[in-house]
């Protein structure tokens, strides 16, 4: 198990490199830096004069190292826009993204869990089926379109909850709806599945033939094992929503991490995309190789792949 | 009960891929306008059976006074274009690399395991749209985008497929006869890993499609006038709260053909694996 897990780790460790200079490429397929740094008003004296002062002018394999060991201690430079270093943009609006992505993950488990179970518990009943379609239609709508129909309904058809801003939690509930809505599909049907696996196994029969209550069946004995696989993918669905949320937060005016990426985007502010992206990776990667440790302590058999 | 399910799934699914598919050919003919012809005086007229509607513009007309039908049925085309499109590229991609894994294993597959995880850490959304940003949105841009991050799926899919069926008698037999190993690989391998591709196509397609309209709606996709119907959608957001219309028929379209296209993968996937769960 322990050399499982290092493996795993090195692994990690690898791909977070990898990214690294994923990100850096994009960084330097951008543009000539050295004039974005300088500004367009600049004279072309202006602009090598800030090309050496950067350090632009030296090799590229330099100046990635000095790039990495900076990211390493999280200095990602400055917004070639605003005044700030990228991390003091990044530490305002990773807290809201973060809180985006834990919302909509409970919103999601909380009702693929449940509907899982039942839908195995009355397989082929109507609960199945319904959650069935809740799921299929969940993965065809585009989240974008989701998000604005829930405005549309929820905003400004009852009025229930505002549709724009971040102060209160009134204002995560629908994009923590529309981005978990979207993770919810694959968490119920690995609860269904694993439950229906659990169901069908000698201790569970073992436990019924006891005369066992059959809430206890599910709930003590079942559900226990079905569970942990589910809360493994739960946290690589977390990833992957923080990746997302660019698309959620901007029908909502949210500003996280991914309205920070978007706007740097069409500013041509590089330096604040690239840590956002190596930072939504790093974050991919930290929780898929928690989900791969989770895996491989309950099933041995994941170890040697 | 259940054995019926994947046949009707697969009947429901290829009948409305089956329309979109005549809507996007016959779309010249079938519009009753032209897709890109402004007319200031038409602007948001509501579809036909609003009260303001007219039967002249079934649904209705965009903030340019172009009409709604047309551009939706030139939109299929930008769709289905874009999903066949990048899958294509993205099956290349991912088949050649999950088959060279699986059929050599050790340090080819590890290799290939590497890039899969390394591809998958790698937000998709944010990476397509800085990279849109770079080159200038358009739709071959978004295509070979698509192409170059969708492959990860068939990448899976593939290896382990290959791997089960490397040790196969017949496999071993073409070996045994001094085949060469691209031979084996494109003639022996390939054929047998058909039922897996069409699956995975599918359901990258069906990826492919829905983040075109993502990137569209932002508007690093398909650039205007093209009708893409995430970018009809982008129009459309604000005018959302007076004309919910304008949003919701390009939305329930494109939701529609990805249900059509998740609904025939899942039907095949079922065909071909009649006992397997899902």
């Amino acid at each position: 198990m322990l050399a499982y897990i290092l493996r795993r780790l090195l692994v990690a460790l690898g791909v977070m490199l990898t990214v690294a200079v994923v990100s850096f490429m994009l960084l330097h397929l951008s543009g000539d830096l050295a004039t974005a740094i300088a500004g367009p008003e600049s004279s072309a004296a202006d602009i090598e004069k800030v090309r050496v002062q950067y350090g632009l002018d030296r090799p590229v394999a330099a100046q990635f190292a000095d790039w990495l060991g900076a990211a390493l201690r999280l200095d990602f430079g400055r917004s070639f826009y605003f005044q700030n270093t990228v991390m003091e943009l990044v530490g305002e609006r990773l807290p809201v993204t973060l809180k985006l992505g834990a919302v909509s993950l409970l919103l999601a488990v909380a009702v693929a869990i449940p509907l899982g179970v039942l839908a195995a518990l009355h397989r082929d009943g109507w609960i199945d089926r319904l959650s069935l379609a809740v799921a299929v239609v969940g993965q065809a709508m585009p989240n974008f379109w989701f998000a604005l129909t829930l405005v549309l309904v929820f905003g400004v058809g009852l009025k229930w909850l505002p549709v724009a801003g971040n102060t209160g939690w009134q204002h995560f509930v629908l994009p923590a709806l529309a981005l978990g809505y979207y993770a919810m599909p694959s968490l119920m049907r690995l609860t269904r599945a694993g439950m229906l696996d659990v169901l069908g196994c000698d201790y569970i029969r073992t436990a019924r033939a006891k005369g066992l209550r059959p809430a206890r069946i599910v709930f003590k004995h079942a559900l226990r094992n079905a569970i942990i696989p589910v809360m493994a993918l739960a946290a690589v669905e977390l990833g992957f929503m923080l990746g997302g949320s660019v698309v959620i937060e901007s029908v909502f005016s949210l500003q996280g991490l991914g309205q920070l990426a978007w706007d740097s985007i069409s500013r041509n502010d590089y330096p604040v995309v690239q840590a956002v992206v190596l930072i939504i990776a790093v974050f991919y990667i930290g929780l898929t190789f928690v989900a791969d440790v989770v895996n491989a302590a309950l099933d041995p058999r994941m170890r040697t792949r | 009960m259940r054995a019926t399910l994947p046949h009707r799934g697969l009947a429901i699914g290829g009948a409305i891929l089956g329309l979109v598919a005549l809507a996007a050919l016959l779309a010249p003919w079938l519009s009753p306008h032209d897709p890109y012809a402004q007319d200031v005086t038409q602007r948001l007229i509501p579809p036909a059976w609003y009260d303001k509607g007219s039967w002249e513009h079934l649904l209705g007309t965009d903030k340019l006074g172009r009409d709604y039908l047309s551009r939706l049925l030139h939109g299929a085309r930008v769709s289905l274009l874009i999903g066949l499109a990048a899958a294509l590229i993205s099956g290349l991609i991912g088949t050649t690399l999950g088959v060279l894994a699986g059929y050599f294993g050790g340090r080819v597959d590890a290799l290939v395991s590497y890039v899969v995880t390394t591809r998958l850490a790698l937000p998709v959304v944010l990476v397509a749209l800085a990279m849109a940003s770079l080159v200038g949105g358009s739709l071959k841009v978004v295509i070979v985008l698509l192409g170059l991050l969708l492959w990860d799926r068939f990448a899976i899919v593939t290896r382990s497929a290959t791997q089960q069926l490397r040790d196969a008698e017949f496999i071993a037999a073409a070996q045994a006869l001094g085949a060469p190993t691209h031979w084996i690989l494109l003639r022996e391998l390939l054929p047998n890993l058909a039922g897996a591709l069409t699956v995975v196509a599918t359901l990258e397609m069906a990826h492919a499609i829905l983040l075109e309209s993502t990137l569209s709606f932002l508007g690093l996709g398909v650039q205007p006038p093209t009708p893409s119907w995430g970018l009809m959608v982008a129009e459309g957001k604000a005018y959302m709260f007076f004309q919910p219309w304008v949003i919701v028929i390009p939305g329930v379209v494109l939701a529609l053909l990805v249900l059509g296209i998740n609904l025939a993968g899942d039907g095949l996937r079922d065909l071909g694996a009649p006992d397997g769960r899902n």
